[in-house]
């Protein structure tokens, strides 16, 4: 075992931990030292090629293919340098106020975040698409919401220079998208902070980490870790979890924190979604351009749903949608007349819910499907199809239904076509992508995992930096969040190196 | 270990899952179950016995009903038998058929050939390709 030592250890290079990178870096030229851990590879440019599964098995865990325990939901997260940003659409979202308060965590207000947001938006140049840049399939979401009454609204995208190869789920191959591996961790090792890849933490300890740097498989993509293979000792005298919202719920219960910490891999969410594909007669401009322009959340509140833009590539397209044969094939061949929306339902907090750990340690998701969260995914597929028949559809592909193909003649029957019995864990194909909580902020460790600060209840040395932090679901798209969380989580750490350190 | 299900087998399920793969020749066959071991590499060997056991019912359960296995069925009784795997009641027989078609549809569609069949023609140029 290879002992080595630092200063201060972030583990993760998502949103959480590229931003704690960034915004403690400064401390380097004060002479502390700081690494990042990440258990991804770092790919060169011409790596990304936007081939389907070739960018899955190289950006995501799993290779996208992670499932809850009883395999009826695929949740969907990075495992690169940058974490999901390198895979998501950019859409950035300032913290919802109503959300905020009615988390209700001690110290932590909407102003506060709203403030620290706002400037990560305008370092992350997030900003309304130009109009010429929109595509058919979102026009037409538009029109549809339009024709119905919806409030439809445009999303901030955090993009510069796209040319709208539309594969920013398989890592853009423009370099467009300004996640942290584009913005704060570039800057971060300009500072001085160390980056190192393809480095898995097993366990923390009192202010020490067990990790495993493995070997570049030959055919892999990316760079080969700074670090030779082999394990190592890393003490540190400040750590920084940001995992992401199911590793580091499992690294603290690997490393045994669970027994002072009765909440810790509780309250996890994470916005049970499918798509509503619908079929139009004449081609459409669907996979050009950027994907995911325009959202309608108008439902939140009354409904528990949110629908977004989403455009799809064919695998994943033909997994997310339900059944097989003829009428399944008959909509992938259609695939240039495609219009898609993703239903995401807002989950809440409860007490099943959770990341656990196998018999092997590694992570699992517990879940169950809420009753109010089925009804959003089946109001919130109605509700698609309604907009995807205004906008012109000829037939519709809806997952909740029997049988799954919907033509527009039957479009004033769609409340009674799709139905809660129709959905059925298992079969009706739902994937999320905004996993949170696990480590939610609350008073004490009898209702939470840390204070509105990240730190660990106590563990002075230890702080928690990621969609992990949340105690209850965002109900929008979590980066934007993230990142004002991990800059108080910064600030916070900030303030303490005298002492810590 | 690979995951080397039984050809004939799997061809069928393949064939049922997307119509399609029925008209693919040698090569269009052995890409498809490249990208299925590729998929298939680094899972667990469970994961592998899971899918193999899985496959196994499917070819004789028929049997039960219609005195004949599943590769001798013709399309529509196929068809039959993975639609009532697909909404049996017990969740995990659905989440077993769900997986296989999982991995039969990465396998048909996670080739160029089959993105360029239905129209799929995505370029890091974006819009520049398409004016």
């Amino acid at each position: 075992v290879k002992r080595v030592s630092y200063d201060i250890v972030i583990v993760g290079s998502g949103a959480g931990g590229g931003t704690v990178a960034q915004e403690l870096s400064p401390l380097c030229r004060q002479g502390l030292r700081i690494a990042v851990l990440e258990k991804g590879p770092r790919l060169r440019d011409d790596e990304f090629t936007g081939r389907e599964l070739e960018m899955a098995d190289a950006l995501y865990e799993d290779g996208g293919g992670f499932l809850t325990a009883d395999g009826a939901m695929t949740i969907a997260f990075g495992c690169a340098y940058g974490g999901s940003t390198v895979v998501y659409t950019g859409t950035s979202m300032l913290p919802p106020e109503r959300v905020i308060g009615r988390w209700n965590v001690p110290g932590l207000t909407h102003a506060d975040l709203d403030c620290r947001a706002r400037r990560f938006m305008a370092e992350n140049n997030a900003h309304l698409l130009e109009d010429d840049l929109i595509n058919e399939n979102n026009k037409l979401f538009v029109a549809g919401c339009r024709k119905l009454g919806y409030d439809v609204q445009q999303f901030p995208v955090n993009i510069k220079g796209c040319r709208g190869s539309g594969l920013c789920n398989l890592g853009c191959p423009n370099q467009a998208k300004q996640g942290t591996d584009r913005v704060q961790l570039p800057r971060a090792e300009r500072n001085g902070v160390e980056v190192v890849t393809r480095c898995q933490v097993l366990t923390v300890g009192e202010r020490t980490i067990a990790a495993r740097v493995t070997a570049k498989p030959a055919t892999a993509k990316g760079d080969p870790s700074p670090w030779e293979p082999g394990d190592y000792q890393i003490d540190a005298k400040i750590i920084v979890l940001c995992a992401g919202a199911v590793n580091t719920p499992a690294l603290m219960l690997r490393s045994g924190m669970a027994k002072n910490l009765p909440r810790l891999g509780y309250g996890f969410t994470t916005h049970p979604a499918f798509i509503i594909v619908g079929e139009h007669s004449q081609p459409i401009v669907n996979f050009v351009g950027h994907p995911k322009s325009y959202f309608v959340d108008q439902f939140t509140e009354s409904e528990r749903f949110v629908l977004e833009t989403c455009m799809y590539f064919p695998f994943i397209t033909a997994k997310s949608m339900a059944g097989f044969g003829e009428p399944h094939s008959a909509f992938m061949r259609a695939f240039p007349r495609l219009q898609m929306i993703l239903v995401l339902s807002c989950d809440e907090a409860d007490a099943h819910n959770r990341v656990a750990l196998d018999r092997t340690g590694r992570p699992i998701v517990e879940y169950r499907f809420q009753r109010e969260a089925i009804h959003g995914l089946i109001r919130g597929a109605v509700t698609a199809a309604k907009i995807l028949f205004a906008a012109g559809a000829v037939r519709v592909h809806l997952p909740v239904a029997q049988p799954t193909t919907i033509e527009s003649g039957d479009a004033a029957r769609l409340e009674e076509i799709a139905t809660a019995a129709e959905f059925r864990p298992g079969k009706t194909p739902v994937s999320a992508a905004h996993p949170q909580g696990g480590c939610g902020m609350g008073r004490d460790r009898s209702d939470s995992v840390t204070d509105s600060y990240g730190r660990v209840h106590g563990l002075p040395w230890l702080f928690v930096a990621d969609a992990s932090l949340f105690p209850n679901s965002l109900e929008i798209n979590p980066y934007i969040t993230i990142m004002a969380l991990a800059d108080r989580v910064a600030q916070r750490i900030r303030e303490e190196v005298p002492s810590l350190v | 270990m690979p995951f080397d299900p039984d050809p004939a087998v799997f061809r069928a399920v393949v064939s049922t899952i997307v119509p399609e793969a029925a008209a693919l020749d040698g090569r269009g066959w052995h890409d498809l179950h490249q990208v299925v071991e590729a998929l298939l590499r680094d899972r667990p060997e469970s994961l592998k016995r899971q899918l193999r056991f899985f496959l196994g019912a499917i070819q004789w359960l028929p049997v039960v009903r219609y005195g004949r296995p599943f590769t001798r069925l013709n399309d529509a009784a196929r068809t039959r038998v993975l639609a009532h795997l697909e909404n049996d009641p017990i969740q995990k027989v659905r989440v077993g058929f769900w997986g296989l078609r999982t991995i039969v549809l990465a396998g048909y569609y996670g080739r160029p050939q089959a993105a360029d069949a239905i129209g799929y023609a995505a370029s890091a140029r974006g819009w520049e390709a398409l004016r």
